[in-house]
């Protein structure tokens, strides 16, 4: 029993990582750098909807949608002003520059909603039970939203023209030019899904736990582990990848203390580079 | 009718020269193969002709236009198409979808002219719908082609098409050229197996080191005794 609720957990936890290293995952592919600020947008996107859902007092399901535009168009800009120039760069100098974004976001965030802990409900919300397993509603939202953007997410790039396009990029840019594909809408829609994923992924961690301005640093290392665990580049793979390791996060703490959960990601993410560095599904393409 | 001609062209990489004057021209129905040693300007030439090469004297034209200086896509929605070397596929896409990126300036044609490339390349038809990564080097090569194909250009340009293939499909990639020249479109290719290729040419230019040595129809370069000795061995 201990162990099914566990796995609850571990699927409210992996959804959330699942969402973000999907868009760490697409970035890497059409970009070609690791996004260090891609946590810091998922914090962005929660306090966007703190403010929409706490501050304006608008519906959460308001709230919702607006926090990804909103986190989406803060990722394009940044493209516009810092990564564009970057393009031809080494991907070192991109993998940096997003460091700088990721503090740049992070202060913002300090500027605006302060240093200390938010909630969006502050009432005491008492968990739900269905045989004997102890849920909050929340966390019905959070996998079933996540389940949902998977859903689409795999329409948009099985069955779209901008999707195609995505994937084409992914796959080899030279020959995407060659097809006349426009390289630079495509690295549009890259962030428009990476920041909007991202954004969700926040709502997210922010609803299971809470605002912190930081909250995006530390939920990078999970990000990170599931998109390598996943293959990087490969969305799909990401899914997979997040749901991994949330669900060996929440077991971990049966022989661990819970305290070492956070580093739980980091020791699967040593294993896999050392042992399986392009990913669990590596071999299905060249 | 010439489609393409090349008019002393100069031109390279960054600050070196590879072309130092490489003349060539393709008409309309024929096959044109350019052979030569490693380092001739074989596959530069060809590039130029897609601006990827900065071209620093001479002429480039097509129809008559001079198309020197002009981006990849200009050039492809001109009527040319481009099959690289390498990597000339998206291996995680289908085939299928790797065929409709060929047409992807020109979307509603996909359904119509997938099924003109699928006639032309028949041991695709039951691969549609796996990753063109798991293909077998032949097989990738004609998804490669029939890409280029999907835009119905005038003019198909291949570099070593048969790279690295076994024997077997040596022959087919051959037989296809012909047959996509058959269907109206003119074919300029680079290639290693100088012989095999000359022989299927309407006509062959020798390069080496950048310049034109020998031109003439494939036939009768492949019989000339100094074409042969130089760069066929013997």
């Amino acid at each position: 029993m201990e162990l099914l609720q566990l796995l609850l957990y571990g699927c409210v936890l992996g959804s959330i990582v699942a969402l973000g290293a999907v868009g760490v995952s697409l970035t890497f592919g059409i970009l070609g750098f690791a996004n260090f600020a891609h946590g810091d947008l998922m914090a962005l996107g929660a306090y966007v909807a703190f403010l929409v859902y706490v501050q304006l007092a608008l519906p959460f399901w308001v709230a919702v949608p607006l926090a990804m535009a909103v986190t989406a168009l803060v990722a394009i800009a940044f493209d516009r002003v810092l990564f564009r120039r970057f393009r031809t760069r080494a991907p070192v100098i991109l993998l940096i520059s997003s460091f700088g974004v990721a503090l740049i976001l992070r202060s913002a965030i300090q500027l605006i909603w302060g240093p200390e802990t938010l909630l969006y409900v502050t009432d005491l919300q008492i968990a739900e039970r269905w045989l004997g397993l102890r849920y909050h509603e929340r966390q019905l939202w959070i996998v079933g939203g996540t389940v949902l953007l998977v859903v689409l997410l795999h329409l948009f790039l099985a069955h779209t023209r901008p999707g195609q396009a995505m994937r084409a990029m992914a796959d080899n840019p030279t020959l995407a030019r060659l097809c006349g594909i426009d390289t630079e809408r495509v690295v549009l829609w890259t962030w428009v899904l990476g920041g909007g994923l991202a954004a969700f992924a926040g709502i997210g961690l922010a609803m299971d736990t809470r605002l912190q301005p930081d909250m995006g640093w530390f939920i990078l290392l999970a990000v990170f582990a599931a998109a390598i665990l996943g293959g990087i580049g490969k969305p799909y793979g990401a899914i997979v990848g997040g749901y991994v390791i949330g669900i060996v996060m929440e077991f971990s703490t049966v022989v661990l203390p819970a305290n070492y959960k956070p580093v739980v990601p980091f020791a699967i993410m040593v294993a896999m580079l050392l042992f399986r560095p392009t990913g669990l599904f590596a071999g299905r393409s060249t | 009718m010439t489609l393409l001609r090349l008019e002393e062209l100069v031109g390279g990489y960054g600050e070196a020269d590879i072309l130092h004057g490489v003349s060539l021209q393709v008409a309309v129905d024929e096959i044109v193969v350019i052979v030569g040693p490693n380092g001739a300007g074989k596959s530069t030439a060809m590039k130029a002709v897609f601006g990827l090469v900065r071209i620093r004297g001479g002429r480039l034209l097509l129809h008559g236009e001079d198309i020197a200086g002009l981006g990849t896509v200009d050039i492809v929605k001109r009527g040319v198409g481009f099959v690289p070397q390498t990597e000339n596929v998206f291996p995680t896409l289908t085939v299928d979808e790797n065929l409709a990126m060929g047409s992807f300036l020109r979307p509603e044609r996909v359904a119509r002219q997938r099924e003109r490339v699928l006639e032309l390349f028949t041991p695709l038809r039951e691969k549609r719908r796996l990753p063109a990564g798991t293909l077998s080097g032949g097989q990738r090569q004609m998804v490669a082609m029939g890409r280029a194909l999907m835009l119905e250009p005038s003019l198909l340009l291949l570099d070593e098409p048969t790279a690295g293939l076994s024997p077997r499909y040596v022959g087919q990639i051959f037989e296809i050229v012909r047959d996509v020249r058959a269907s109206g479109v003119a074919v300029l290719m680079v290639e290693q197996n100088a012989k095999q290729a000359l022989a299927a040419a309407d006509r062959g230019y020798v390069l080496a080191t950048g310049r034109n040595r020998f031109t003439g129809k494939g036939s009768e370069l492949l019989a000339d005794r100094d074409v042969a000795q130089a760069f066929l061995g013997g």
